[in-house]
């Protein structure tokens, strides 16, 4: 066994990670809020980075990686914030032409649990192909036939919201296995995300407790201040360990229950992201209330996040079934 | 990443899986906790068959004796023994964790020839005198003086939390033997046998009534310089070594042991039952241990990334201080939880009927006890502020 991403993994994460931190630095948010989130010009770059066509097999014009570097990629996506239907489209590879080269921009809805008002969807406006993930099988729609209301005020700045009032059925193209392995990529892919929310948030609430002086010295050398700090670490590490292990799970599924990894991982990073994006803003004070400080789109991503491919309660009851078969056969 | 596991480790599992087949189930059950006597020759008798067997010392050089196993081997080891139910390291923990890899890194080859092989083998049971009542987080005030009187140091001073003290055949002890030195640099590692005369132990009751404490009091004990470890006033660094081989995949097997409760918990909530069903059919309450458990989850995850992280660095990782930190956080919870299972039951901590409240409550305790043991919680925060994030220190009162 051995966990640690490999050379190349960590060279891949490098490359995302320094292409997102020259393409989108914290002012451009204000420009890409104008724009609701979206920049053709990004997407097109972010395909040319293999984001979308990274677990295509090479075969078919992909990049032939597994899901633990696509886990890397999303951590890298996440800790910058980068706004867009990443995780979709990156699905929709192979499935829907024109997705792994960024030339078709699809969306998503997942209706894996049955269907719940209100029905939200994320960059309507934006999408060539409406995919819905349903139970029984993947359906594409239209989503300029669908007769949807945009939110005036989205929760995350740079996640524009419709909403409709019912779903027409699409065109199937793919069963309930698709269906179900789409879902679990889907929230292994998203944990990711959150891992990187985690450290985000930590990064800049660190910066910011070394730098901030009061009574005469950096806040970060009280412990009241430094052990909020300390605490995100552990969250981002517990993250980590959960995201990895998705990862890895789906890509050698003889190793584990890949639902029990991916619930768990989409669990503790939610609880990452959610948990340290409110303790940046603790961390900032007054300011950390702010516009200006980016303190708040972690907070509010990661709320997008958390209801995207099943929320902490809907994974720990998948967890609490898997644990209840265990029980009663002695395991463990 | 890559979770699957190599040949070579599968099949050292499966050999080991076997062997505790056989042996788990021969060597029987633990005696009770206050029979020291009984509680040595059993866990003595568990080193020696791991001995025999080339088991004991896992992560000991092959030249002491040891199996030198790679970091990996040893979480197998520790999942192994966790799964196999078998006995808990008892009154061997001291010297195979602690006194027996410091001698090896610092002792002579005299002191090593006296202790490691004995250790290893289950014949010599070691116990700690490092913490005093008035040195605690701050182990380096520790007031314990050793004056030098010819070849021998004499001893007065008061230590605590000094486990399986009565069975103990020798103490690892530090000592002040320069008063006038800055803290650190005061302090010796002595080897104290527990026969000498002055040494008084009284056992400390714990807040379950009993337990593996005891105060030591010495009262001018004499103890031949030639028992010191390393050279006089650097123990401290010499204690750092120790120190560091408590960490790292310390908990395993315990983290293996709190999956396996999970499921005791589930099975003692579809033992409780009314007129709406079991405690198990309530959603919030399965919410609630499937969260706690895919933590649980996740947390065996870091644990595996922080062993491959320090097989490639060496040194256990920085991790080491937050998987801690989050496995004490997830075992006080998912221990809450059962005692909220419990209800009134709970307030008895022999068993009521068919809840399980003796193994509840006292897994409770244990979860208490183990974010102050091995360095408090707020201490590992503080390690990983300023070692990992690269905080400023708090101001230190007295000079270093």
């Amino acid at each position: 066994m051995d966990f640690q991403p490999t050379e190349d993994q960590k060279a891949l994460r490098e490359g995302i990670r320094s292409f997102c931190e020259g393409e989108i630095p914290n002012e451009r948010f204000p420009e890409l809020e104008k724009s609701k989130g979206f920049d053709r010009a990004l997407w097109g770059e972010l395909a040319e980075m293999g984001v979308f066509a990274l677990r295509l097999p090479e075969e078919k014009g992909g990049v032939g990686l597994g899901y633990s570097d696509a886990v890397l990629v999303f951590e890298e996506l996440g800790r910058r914030l980068v706004p867009g239907p990443l995780v979709w489209t990156h699905l929709a590879a192979g499935l829907i032409e024109g997705a792994d080269s960024g030339a078709t921009v699809v969306g998503g809805i997942d209706l894996f649990q049955g269907e719940s008002t209100p029905i939200v969807i994320e960059y309507l406006d934006h999408l060539d192909v409406l995919l819905v993930l349903r139970a029984d099988g993947i359906e594409r729609l239209d989503p300029r036939t669908l007769n949807a209301l945009e939110s005036e005020i989205p929760l995350d700045p740079l996640t524009p919201i419709h909403h409709v009032e019912s779903l027409p059925r699409g065109e199937r193209i793919a069963d309930a296995d698709s269906a179900r392995r789409m879902r679990l990529a889907g929230a292994a892919i998203v944990s990711g995300q959150q891992l990187g929310l985690a450290e985000g948030a930590l990064d800049l609430a660190n910066a910011y407790a070394k730098g901030r002086e009061q009574f005469g010295r950096p806040i970060g050398g009280f412990q009241a201040v430094k052990h909020i700090l300390a605490e995100m670490f552990v969250r981002q590490e517990a993250a980590r360990g959960g995201a990895y292990n998705a990862g890895a799970t789906l890509d050698t599924p003889e190793v584990a229950d890949t639902q029990r990894a991916v619930s768990s991982a989409k669990l503790t990073a939610g609880d990452g992201a959610i948990r340290n994006a409110r303790s940046c803003i603790q961390v900032h004070g007054g300011m950390g209330f702010t516009w200006e400080v980016v303190a708040h789109y972690y907070l509010k991503r990661a709320w997008v996040l958390e209801n995207s491919f099943g929320t902490r309660d809907e994974h720990a009851e998948e967890i609490a079934q898997i644990l209840e078969g265990l029980a009663a056969n002695g395991d463990e | 990443m890559d979770l699957r596991y190599t040949a070579d480790e599968q099949a050292f599992r499966s050999e080991l899986a076997s062997w505790l087949a056989n042996e788990v189930p021969a060597h029987g059950t633990s005696p009770p906790s206050n029979e020291w006597d009984a509680r040595r020759i059993y866990d003595t008798g568990w080193q020696r068959k791991l001995y025999d067997a080339g088991y004991a010392g896992i992560n000991w050089p092959k030249q002491y004796g040891g199996r030198d196993a790679t970091l990996i081997e040893q979480l197998i080891y520790f999942e192994e023994i966790a799964k196999a139910n078998a006995p808990y390291i008892g009154v061997n923990f001291v010297g195979v964790l602690h006194g027996g890899p410091t001698i090896m890194a610092e002792g002579s080859e005299a002191q090593k020839e006296r202790h490691i092989q004995k250790i290893l083998s289950g014949e010599q049971v070691w116990c700690q005198g490092f913490s005093e009542p008035g040195a605690g987080s701050d182990l380096a005030g520790l007031q314990t003086r050793a004056d030098r009187d010819g070849d021998h140091y004499v001893v007065s001073g008061h230590k605590i939390w000094t486990s399986f003290a009565q069975v103990a055949d020798y103490c690892e002890l530090l000592v002040r033997t320069d008063p006038e030195a800055p803290k650190h640099r005061g302090i010796s590692w002595l080897v104290m046998p527990m026969d000498l005369k002055g040494i008084e132990i009284r056992p400390l009751p714990t807040l379950e009534g009993e337990g593996e404490f005891s105060e030591v009091f010495l009262e001018e004990v004499r103890i031949p310089v030639e028992n010191r470890i390393g050279e006089e006033n650097d123990g401290w660094r010499v204690t750092n070594v120790t120190l560091r081989f408590e960490r790292g995949t310390a908990f395993a097997s315990d983290m293996i042991h709190l999956q396996a409760f999970v499921l005791d918990l589930i099975r003692a909530a579809q033992s409780i039952t009314s007129h709406e069903g079991s405690a198990w059919d309530d959603r919030a309450l399965r919410r609630e241990i499937g969260h706690l458990s895919g933590e649980l989850e996740s947390l065996w995850a870091m644990v595996k990334l922080s062993v491959c992280e320090a097989r490639e660095s060496g040194v256990p990782g920085v991790g080491s201080s937050a998987v801690k930190l989050y496995y004490t956080d997830i075992y006080q919870r998912i221990t809450e939880l059962g005692v909220r299972l419990l209800g009134r039951a709970g307030l008895s901590r022999s068993d009521l009927g068919q809840m399980p409240s003796s193994l509840i409550l006292g897994r409770h305790f244990n979860a208490i006890s183990l974010a102050i043991a091995a360095g408090t919680s707020q201490i590992q925060k503080n390690i990983i502020g300023e070692r990992v994030l690269g905080l400023p220190k708090e101001p230190r009162p007295t000079p270093a």
